[in-house]
């Protein structure tokens, strides 16, 4: 993938992603929190969304979110909070070759559980499938809906967006 | 003839933001807007918008825009005249409107203009070809009335509407071939624009539309690289399938009003092209006229609501019903909250234009 910049690709490099990945041996632990949202700009539901304290306070309005992954349950209350769509949850914990993701899907048909996704990275480049473990609708028309997938766990810092595979 | 204390044209997140911030300190408020509900905007944007959570950040337009307009309807100082335009006002203090009753004057004490901005619109061979649309068109089309516009959308402009709309396109299941953008960096947000990456929509920066072409209407588009100097370089042409090409290509202060009243325009590139003076109460050159939103230089819905908040207590003040330690302290609070908003880098385009504008006004006081 080329490492361009953000805003020349509309994709967060390589050193970008490193800053807020959640450490290997904390996503093997549980479900974390992975904020993408790498630009001063100024927004803050995030913090208020967590109850748990896990993203700190902004003294400016403009700061990018900071992550206590310690604080984190990544119980995805942010996904849902975020106007950006920017945060996901990882879940490496699940003890085989799999891996859980939770991202933000505004678009219909929403997928059922137990049905076969097809998954995108941030370039929009099919990566594989998963399967829905469970869906989030949010109240019409203000949430966002969330979804959980199981995946191969290669793809838990890769795939970010899904399509269901349906006619129309 | 009818009388109103404050008038404001434009019913948008602005207007509405002034109308019942004046309306707070019993002042008798005329709502106007040319649309038939309250909103101006709001009404087609079904994003979240950023900037406070004690603000309402995270609040879609649409949602945003039943807000205001309910609490609108529930103002007994707040009258609201829908299907209205301004058509002038007078140096007797008269607004003059057609409405759908006819023409009619309307007496108002205090004047604000909330009246927006406008769409820039771009040459190219075959611009005029039905098929070719405005980003708000587009936006109206499918959000207001459940419309899709077309089946494959070139989008002009990385901008945040451009990056909204085009995320849109797609969720109301319509393809977005690419995004262009002339700059050589993306525009918008780039929590905008990594959203419809994902999508797999192509943003190509460093390009722009060289010519439409169809039969009666858009049957593609060839789009080629710019040079340093914004020219298309020859051979780099790409042709693109497509049946709408949507331009999102900026915003430009819809000032009429300010001008005919007799507000000293000045032309500052970085607020979208000619804007008022004003001061520090949002009041123009032209007394008892204030100003705010986009009118006042094009930025978005959060700056919009927190001008439109200080032009109705300004207004409300000039009146007499607002305690001067009241007035002063909430000044304070809302510039100070305008400050906030506008300290990312994405607001320093905005702070330069208002410094540009700040430093002409001096030159007009002195």
């Amino acid at each position: 993938m080329s490492d361009e910049g953000l805003l020349v690709t509309g994709i967060p490099t390589s050193e970008e992603l490193a800053r807020v990945t959640p450490p290997r041996e904390r996503r093997e632990k549980g479900p974390c929190v992975m904020i993408e949202c790498f630009q001063r700009i100024p927004c803050d539901p995030c913090h208020y969304s967590c109850r748990f304290g896990a993203i700190k306070e902004f003294e400016d309005i403009n700061d990018v979110p900071e992550v206590d992954w310690d604080k984190c349950t990544g119980c995805g209350m942010c996904i849902a909070a975020c106007p950006g769509l920017a945060i996901f949850v990882v879940d490496e914990s699940t003890g085989n070759e799999e891996c859980r993701i939770a991202m933000p899907y505004e678009f219909v048909p929403l997928p059922e559980k137990g049905e076969r996704v097809r998954l995108f990275d941030r370039a929009g480049t099919e990566v594989g499938t998963g399967v829905v473990e469970r869906v989030i609708p949010g109240q019409k028309p203000q949430g966002t809906p969330v979804v959980w997938v199981r995946a191969p766990k290669e793809l838990s810092l890769v795939a970010r967006h899904l399509a269901v595979n349906r006619e129309g | 003839m009818r009388k109103t204390e404050l008038a404001v044209v434009g019913a948008g997140p602005a207007g509405i933001s002034g109308a019942l911030e004046a309306a707070s300190y019993g002042v008798k408020v005329t709502l106007i807007d040319r649309g038939d509900r309250p909103g101006g905007q709001l009404v087609k944007q079904t994003h979240k918008f950023f900037g406070w959570h004690a603000k309402g950040a995270g609040t879609r337009g649409i949602v945003l825009a039943e807000q205001l307009a309910r609490h609108i309807r529930e103002n007994e100082n707040v009258t609201f005249f829908g299907s209205t335009e301004a058509l002038g006002y007078y140096s007797d203090k008269v607004l003059l409107l057609e409405t759908p009753r006819g023409i009619e004057p309307l007496q108002c004490e205090r004047l604000l203009v909330a009246t927006g901005a406008s769409e820039k619109m771009l040459l190219f061979p075959g611009n005029d070809l039905p098929g070719v649309y405005g980003a708000g068109a587009v936006q109206t089309l499918m959000n207001v009335y459940g419309v899709r516009p077309g089946r494959s959308v070139l989008m002009v402009g990385s901008g945040n509407i451009g990056l909204i709309v085009s995320y849109q396109l797609v969720q109301a299941g319509v393809r977005v071939a690419a995004v262009l953008e002339a700059m050589p960096v993306i525009g918008g947000y780039a929590v905008h624009a990594s959203k419809i990456r994902r999508l797999g929509i192509p943003i190509l920066t460093g390009h722009s539309i060289k010519e439409a072409y169809g039969d009666g209407q858009v049957e593609g588009a060839v789009i080629w690289k710019l040079d340093e100097k914004w020219n298309g370089i020859p051979g780099t042409e790409k042709d693109l399938k497509v049946d709408v090409i949507c331009l999102a290509t900026g915003l430009t202060p819809l000032g009429e009003l300010l001008w005919q009243a007799g507000a000293q325009m000045e032309y500052v590139s970085e607020l979208g092209g000619f804007v008022p003076l004003y001061d520090e109460n949002m009041e123009t050159t032209a007394k008892g006229v204030f100003v705010a939103g986009d009118a006042s230089g094009v930025e978005e819905a959060s700056t919009a609501m927190a001008e439109g908040k200080l032009a109705g207590l300004s207004a409300a003040w000039s009146l007499g019903r607002v305690p001067p330690e009241e007035f002063t302290r909430k000044r304070e609070e809302i510039r100070n909250e305008l400050y906030q908003l506008r300290a990312g880098p994405t607001g320093q385009k905005i702070l330069r234009g208002l410094e540009t504008l700040s430093k002409r006004a001096k030159k007009v006081t002195a």
